[in-house]
């Protein structure tokens, strides 16, 4: 290629080239543009096919169609291979043409437009289906039902609210330290065990549920009967066989919470303890081996030599479950609903948004959640560029 | 290089299965797409059993609608509907069989989704642009909301509404309508104000039904000085809806204790919440309730058990462990299995308190709001008004329809016939105030309050109620 060479058209700027790719960048974003339309339009592909059938003299079958229409399975098939076309190879042609629309362009033009040609696809999804939400949920906290004023009183000054906020901190503290320290406890002891892939997927295996799925199991844990009745909760069929009381564990205020922040820890915990154990073996055993000749013993080794060098591998999964357990809505919704004073705000915002339909409270409680998200998430952030992951 | 064949044969393929297997939709796996032989295969059953489809007894479309006339013509076939409402499984048989007559006499495509999580979806799609053209809503409250939103089409602008008047009383219309409008078609109606009680141990124990409060509560005293056991058994555990039958006693209490109006007044909050009148109910309540023996696990079993499990104990083998369970009727789907109603536990109205008031019956119910307006869906919005479109759901049994000349001789056995006879005998029909209450109140904090006034085994009756009269939305 003659691209270096002084007088050739490259350095000309815009050139013929240019103008060819670009043509053809601007004719493959109009194909792809048609080609989605016609896949919305259900009608559209029986209508390709019979003037297709048309225009090939095969009258007999434009007719049976107008007639009969298509056969579902038959069209779906059609659909799914014109889908194929349309949006692989529409992209593919789209990446191809505008590739070579810049290398058909003047250095410092091709330079910095290079990068966007790859990420604006990308970029374009994230702006509908992220940026998009969020500013328009921030305008409806501050818009709608009243207006910030009484979206955001409503917040952090209704009683029913405050019961949730006072939740969401117990859920919190307990469920994120629970977690972590049983994870870490877990991560040391399962070293030191023979079969230690057996142990770790046993514990690892309530994550692979959805939380759903968890609630349900644990609804069948918890199930209260009238004393004197058989028990078909595991708890209290327990409880009573050694002489007690049943007790209805969801419905008593205000232990339920921990029983519901229970379900999360075993969820959770898998998790704290698959990465704590990765960090755990990646302490070097010469430090471990250096300190015990100093003389450490095993407890000052563990608090005093092993944590803090496993120290970012703990921030990770801190804020990680910290960001989960902020979120909680599947646990408490399938077990309590929210009732019995064990309403949390994801659960809140989901009765505001479809019950009562106060799109304005609910989004300044989606609002709040994400505020209180930030710090984590800037901590979360530091951390991974201390230990050196990204930039 | 094989590799990224491999993997982009495999996405391929997978697009292709993805695009040939059926559709599911929504929140459930309960979409019924309409083509002629769907419709056909599921329920050729029950149009078999229809004697009347809805061309026969109108003969050459001579209904006193004319958008109904015109469908029944010809000239809407080939045009689609889209239905959705929350009758899943069994209950989309049911109006499965409603709407395929209908399908078959106009040539109309009905697309009918059963939603499970049915509050959550209709708002996404109404707030999304795609609303289906007729949706069921149990409440009227919510209807009211979407119409104030102006989502609805009103049916009184075009609907023969002289017809509607004559079919139906006008608290239904009064219920389906907003600021003088009617934008909601009632079609179903539920009744709450019945008691279940076990057949064989009342006429063992040669008891006789009660027909006022106060053999009411003399009976139950009865059964605990004859058997020991708990006379009731009430539970209202329903996840985030519970609460709920806790507000169906104070209505339908309210209703035997104060005149219709003042019901009236509460619901608008014309009155306040927590009125005398409505705190004398609560102390009615609260003799069946929170008398010590009275109700089988105590205040602990009322937030503890889950509603569809609450008879159970009246099946026991060793004899009735709760007599009176008052509940609608469609409980009978939650009993143990080999038990039937009319056979193991039938009921009898619940039993008026002050007899000026006479016999009053709570209920609830589902409308139809329309959502888009087009010649078909007129069309439809007709046909469900008429008598016949509810026939064969009637002939199926656990429906009661509210339209006044459905004949009483549809309704075949037990329960139904009953049932029927119970809504005809009343003197005041009312629907069910949490229902029709906004959202926030009737399903937010007045099911809070009930929770938390059963915890309190009954005590701080007035600042339970206090706590809803001050939560009641400012608009």
């Amino acid at each position: 290629m003659s691209k270096d060479q002084p007088g050739s058209s490259h350095e000309r700027g815009l050139s013929r080239r240019t103008l060819v790719w670009g043509l053809a960048f601007l004719l493959a974003l109009t194909l792809l543009w048609v080609g989605v339309v016609i896949l919305l339009d259900p009608e559209a592909i029986t209508r390709m096919l019979v003037s297709f059938y048309r225009l090939t003299g095969l009258e007999g079958q434009a007719a049976a169609i107008d007639e009969r229409g298509l056969q579902e399975g038959f069209t779906r098939l059609i659909t799914a291979v014109f889908a194929l076309i349309v949006g692989v190879g529409g992209i593919w042609v789209l990446f191809t043409t505008g590739n070579a629309l810049i290398e058909a362009s003047p250095s410092p033009i091709r330079r910095h437009l290079r990068p966007w040609l790859f990420i604006l696809p990308a970029m374009i999804f994230l702006g509908v289906y992220l940026v998009f939400p969020l500013v328009e949920t921030i305008r409806l906290s501050l818009l709608e039902d009243g207006g910030f004023a009484e979206n955001y009183s409503f917040v952090f000054t209704d009683p029913a609210m405050q019961v949730a906020m006072r939740n969401n901190a117990l859920w919190l503290i307990i469920g994120t330290t629970g977690s972590v320290v049983i994870g870490l406890l877990f991560a040391a002891l399962v070293d030191r065990v023979k079969r230690e892939a057996f142990a770790k997927t046993f514990i690892f295996l309530p994550l692979a549920i959805s939380a759903v799925g968890a609630s349900v199991i644990w609804r069948f844990v918890y199930v209260w009967r009238p004393e004197g009745s058989e028990q078909i909760g595991l708890l209290n069929a327990v409880w009573t066989g050694i002489g007690n009381e049943p007790v209805p564990f969801l419905q008593t205020m205000p232990w339920n919470n921990f029983f519901l922040i229970l379900i999360m820890i075993w969820i959770q915990t898998g998790f704290a303890m698959v990465v704590l154990s990765a960090a755990l073996k990646g302490v070097p055993t010469e430090l471990v081996e250096a300190a015990r000749i100093d003389g450490a013993s095993e407890r000052q080794l563990f608090f005093r030599v092993v944590l803090p060098s496993i120290r970012g591998a703990i921030i990770t999964v801190t804020t990680t479950i910290f960001i989960v357990i902020l979120k909680v809505f599947d646990i408490v919704f399938v077990m309590t609903g929210g009732r019995f004073d064990t309403e949390v705000i994801a659960n809140r915002m989901f009765s505001e948004m479809f019950r009562f339909r106060n799109f304005g409270k609910a989004s300044a409680l989606a609002v709040v959640l994400l505020i209180v998200v930030i710090p984590i998430m800037v901590v979360n952030i530091r951390n991974m560029r201390r230990q050196g992951v990204g930039t | 290089m094989s590799k990224r064949w491999l993997i982009a044969t495999i996405a391929a393929l997978s697009l292709i299965v993805a695009a040939c297997a059926n559709p599911t939709e929504g929140g459930g796996d309960a979409t019924t797409t309409s083509s002629a032989s769907d419709e056909e295969t599921t329920t050729t059953a029950a149009a078999e059993e229809t004697t009347t489809t809805a061309g026969e007894s109108d003969s050459g479309g001579e209904t006193p609608y004319e958008h109904l006339n015109a469908a029944l013509n010809g000239d809407y076939t080939g045009t689609e509907v889209t239905v959705n409402a929350q009758w899943i499984e069994g209950e989309e048989e049911n109006i499965l069989s409603v709407l395929t007559p209908f399908e078959e006499a106009t040539g109309i495509d009905i697309t009918y989704e059963g939603l499970t999580d049915y509050e959550t979806v209709l708002t996404v799609r109404v707030e999304g642009g795609d609303a289906p053209d007729i949706a069921q809503i149990a409440q009227p409250g919510k209807m009211r909301q979407f119409a104030a939103e102006g989502q609805l089409v009103a049916l009184s602008d075009w609907i023969n509404m002289d017809q509607i008047q004559t079919d139906y009383i006008q608290s239904f219309i009064d219920l389906g309508s907003h600021e003088g409008d009617m934008y909601g078609l009632f079609f179903k109606g539920d009744l709450k104000s019945i008691v279940w009680y076990p057949v064989q141990a009342f006429e063992d124990a040669g008891y006789a039904v009660p027909t006022t409060w106060d053999e009411l509560v003399a009976l139950s005293d009865q059964i605990v000085a004859d058997t020991g056991a708990t006379p009731w058994c009430v539970s209202m555990e329903h996840g985030d809806a519970t609460g709920w039958v806790g507000t169906d006693w104070i209505e339908d209490i309210l209703l035997r204790t104060a005149a219709p109006e003042v019901y009236d007044q509460w619901v608008a909050h014309e009155i306040p919440f927590n009125d005398p009148e409505v705190l004398e109910a609560a102390e009615y309540m609260s003799q069946i309730w929170f008398t010590d023996g009275y109700v089988y696990g105590g205040n602990t079993a009322i937030n503890a058990t889950f509603v569809g499990d609450t008879q159970t104990p009246m099946f026991s083998a060793d004899g009735p462990e709760c007599w009176f369970h008052k509940q609608a009727a469609w409980i009978p789907d939650f009993w143990p299995e080999g038990t039937e109603a009319g056979v193991d536990s039938a009921f009898f109205f619940f039993p008026p308190i002050e007899a000026e008031f006479g016999n009053p019956v709570l209920g609830a119910g589902d409308q139809w709001m329309m959502f888009n307006d087009r010649p078909e869906v007129r069309a439809l919005v007709e046909f469900l008004a008429t008598a016949d479109a509810a026939r064969p759901w009637i002939e199926r049994g656990g429906f009661v329809s509210p339209n006044s000349s459905v004949p009483l001789d549809w309704y075949g056995a037990f329960p139904n016939n009953e049932l029927a006879a119970i809504m005809a005998n009343a003197d005041t029909f009312r629907f069910d105030a949490s229902d029709t209450m906004p959202a926030e109140v009737g399903q937010g904090s007045f099911w809070q309050a009930m929770i938390d006034w059963v915890a309190a085994n009954g005590e701080g009756t007035e600042d339970v109620f206090q706590t809803v009269e001050d939560s009641w939305p400012a608009s």
